[in-house]
């Protein structure tokens, strides 16, 4: 029996709508998911808080604890000029966490495992720190290259570099969480086949899909730390990007 | 497992490794594009804004209330203090009470003392007076018993009795 570890990140067009130059936009599977994303994040956080009580029952401190997490994270990186991105920070952090932790019920998609979806995440997150950066600061801002300190013989070695560690800022970014996703999950369905293709082998098989049932219970426990972890390295990330367009003096 | 996987294969019309099949990149971004921005207008109008208010009650509340207890606190204690010194000036005043009774009891008693030595001493005085004068009055009538008992005497002895005169002046040396 054949187990393809890759056919869980496979995109499938669930219904064709248009065809722009060429390129066909399908509501698929992927977006099905963001859309259960939206779903879920808004009916956490509206659906919770309804009430609206002085006194939080469980799920309403849930929210509050998350709400406070960030916007705490956000406020040690940037200082409160930061706090007008908090809705933005928020909402990129419950999309990459929910994200990462749908994407590990069995048989359910990772948005977050297409590299697409990552590269436009933290594209956004680029651009919104050039952008930003020179608009608050003018032409000041490119000073973020320039680390005080240094003498200026070394200032024509060290400023191409600063450069470049910028300009890589979005590929690591992405990268990082959209390989972590891809890995973990991998992982896991490699293990899962495992146990299937020993079962397949008669009764000594099954006392050996035992060893790689263990390993994928505690590959998941892992993976949902890696849920949450990667989720928080993609938040405070943006956090400290974005102290760079506030701030640009290092 | 393996017939879908041809299927949708198939159906991409190749097999490369999924996330790099460019063909549904348009897809991604439009569909990442809508559902991101209707996360965040939802997060920014409603849920952000929503529990902010919650975290704001709530603190203002704990303030609040820490404040009420605080001012409920010092109104006690002022109470307290108040009834301290009502206690100390009511014990202060029955202490001055008291002294200033028993004063005024001494001083009567001593006025009273006196008021009967006085008229025990005014009574010694007249007693004494009266007896003085007794004294006197019986001293008095000696002069005469004297005069009249020699008259007698000095009759028995020569037989005459002597002139009143000369017995004045004897009985007075």
């Amino acid at each position: 029996m054949h187990i393809d570890p890759i056919e869980q990140f496979q995109i499938k067009n669930l219904v064709p709508l248009v065809n722009i130059g060429g390129h066909q936009i399908a509501f698929t599977n992927s977006a099905a998911y963001m859309l259960i994303i939206v779903v879920l994040v808004s009916a956490l956080l509206i659906g919770t808080t309804a009430r609206r009580a002085v006194v939080p029952g469980r799920l309403q401190s849930i929210t509050e604890l998350s709400y406070e997490f960030m916007a705490t994270t956000l406020r040690n990186a940037t200082g409160t000029e930061g706090m007008k991105f908090f809705p933005f920070v928020f909402t990129l952090f419950m999309f990459v966490l929910f994200s990462n932790l749908i994407g590990l019920i069995p048989y359910s998609f990772t948005v977050t495992s297409q590299l697409i979806v990552t590269v436009i995440l933290a594209l956004l997150v680029f651009f919104i720190v050039v952008i930003y950066g020179f608009w608050k600061n003018g032409w000041r801002w490119v000073l973020l290259f320039v680390p005080k300190g240094v003498p200026v013989y070394f200032l024509p070695m060290i400023v191409p570099i600063e450069v470049l560690s910028f300009l890589t800022r979005p590929v690591s970014h992405s990268v990082r969480l959209f390989a972590n996703m891809l890995a973990g999950h991998i992982t896991l369905q490699v293990f899962a086949a495992f146990i299937i293709m020993l079962a397949g082998y008669g009764v000594l098989g099954w006392f050996g899909a035992v060893l790689p049932f263990f390993m994928v219970v505690i590959l998941f426990a892992l993976e949902l730390l890696v849920a949450v972890v990667q989720a928080y390295v993609f938040a405070i990330l943006t956090c400290i990007y974005l102290n760079d367009a506030i701030h640009p003096g290092h | 497992m393996a017939a879908t996987n041809a299927t949708t294969e198939a159906a991409a019309g190749q097999s490369k490794f999924p996330p790099f099949q460019s063909e549904y990149y348009p897809s991604q971004l439009v569909w990442l594009v809508l559902t991101f921005v209707l996360l965040y207008a939802l997060m920014a109008r409603l849920a952000l804004p929503r529990i902010g208010a919650i975290l704001a009650e709530r603190s203002k509340r704990i303030a609040d209330d820490i404040a009420a207890a605080q001012r409920l606190k010092e109104r006690s204690d002022a109470a307290h203090a108040a009834y301290e010194k009502a206690l100390g000036d009511a014990r202060a005043r029955a202490q001055g009470i008291a002294n200033a009774t028993r004063e005024q009891q001494a001083a009567a008693a001593e006025e009273t003392n006196k008021r009967l030595e006085a008229k025990l001493h005014e009574r010694l005085a007249a007693a004494e007076q009266s007896i003085a004068a007794t004294r006197a009055a019986a001293m008095g009538n000696v002069g005469t018993i004297a005069a009249e008992g020699a008259a007698a005497i000095v009759e028995r002895l020569i037989g005459k009795a002597p002139a009143a005169a000369a017995l004045g002046k004897a009985g007075k040396s």
